[in-house]
């Protein structure tokens, strides 16, 4: 158990994903992501340097959210690397989202590589007050 | 966690000790392997010298970028963004902060005319190499 947390660590400030190998010789990163919940929706935040919007895919299963983004792989030509910090790949992540959306009123976009998306609730899973009277 | 450890101690006392050794190793390793902040990819060719930084959610106007000769600096911060009022943090992994990181190239930069450009909250420079630190070639003259 230990061990195989230990191969998780953090390479080059980058999680990688080890969970399944891909087809593709390219590594896959978890992005950092921040997750908040308002009274009415879902408002997930998610890093992807280098992605841009034609370069990523996001999709809604059931109640699975996956975003997949490729990220910029080109490199300067004719030049020799010195340095190499970090690696560039997929990034890709999925969450159960726990709460009814509504898919029609999906919003998403992404800006200077951060993507922003807001999942209305449905209106089953808004919470609602429940008028007492006195009787 | 305590008890075959416990058990073994007749025949090593050390061995405690020795784990404890591997699992500090095992917590320096993880640190001293991670890339400072920002993630950065570096190349160079005879005229130039590229460097790349991840920056996403960084306004480019708040990184500072600094030449002199051949050492490069870049600083900056990542503002955090204030969630609103009634608003429950599920997960947060976004960090936020200031940042400064230099390096050293192989050669000394024309300053006038390094570029910088920010797409996708990746930061490209671009430096020139200085004309007086490029190799000179020397004609030889027969007499």
């Amino acid at each position: 158990m230990k061990e195989e947390k230990d191969k998780q660590v953090q390479k080059s400030s980058k999680q990688i994903s080890q969970a399944v190998e891909t087809a593709r010789d390219l590594p896959v990163f978890l992005p950092a992501t921040d997750i908040y919940e308002k009274e009415d929706a879902l408002l997930v935040a998610c890093d992807l340097p280098g992605v841009d919007e034609k370069s990523l895919e996001i999709t809604l299963e059931d109640d699975l959210l996956t975003i997949t983004g490729t990220q910029d792989l080109s490199e300067p030509e004719g030049h020799e690397l010195l340095h190499r910090g970090y690696l560039s790949g997929i990034y890709r992540r999925s969450f159960t989202l726990l709460t009814e959306v509504d898919r029609d009123k999906i919003k998403a976009t992404i800006s200077n590589g951060v993507l922003k998306l807001e999942l209305p609730k449905s209106e089953q899973a808004r919470p609602k007050k429940i008028q007492v009277t006195a009787g | 966690m305590f008890g075959p450890e416990l058990i073994n101690w007749g025949l090593d006392p050390f061995q405690g000790v020795r784990g404890l050794r591997r699992e500090m190793g095992r917590l320096f390793d993880q640190y001293l392997d991670a890339e400072p902040y920002p993630p950065v990819n570096i190349w160079a060719s005879g005229d130039e010298a590229v460097v790349k930084a991840e920056l996403p959610g960084v306004d480019p106007k708040d990184v500072e970028i600094t030449v002199k000769d051949s050492v490069v600096s870049l600083s900056g911060e990542r503002k955090a963004e204030e969630p609103a009022e009634g608003v429950v943090c599920h997960r947060c992994e976004r960090g936020s902060g200031s940042f400064s990181r230099s390096f050293s190239l192989p050669f000394a930069v024309d300053r006038e005319k390094v570029k910088a450009s920010f797409a996708n909250g990746v930061l490209t420079i671009t430096l020139p190499r200085a004309e007086e630190s490029k190799p000179r070639k020397i004609a030889i003259t027969a007499e």
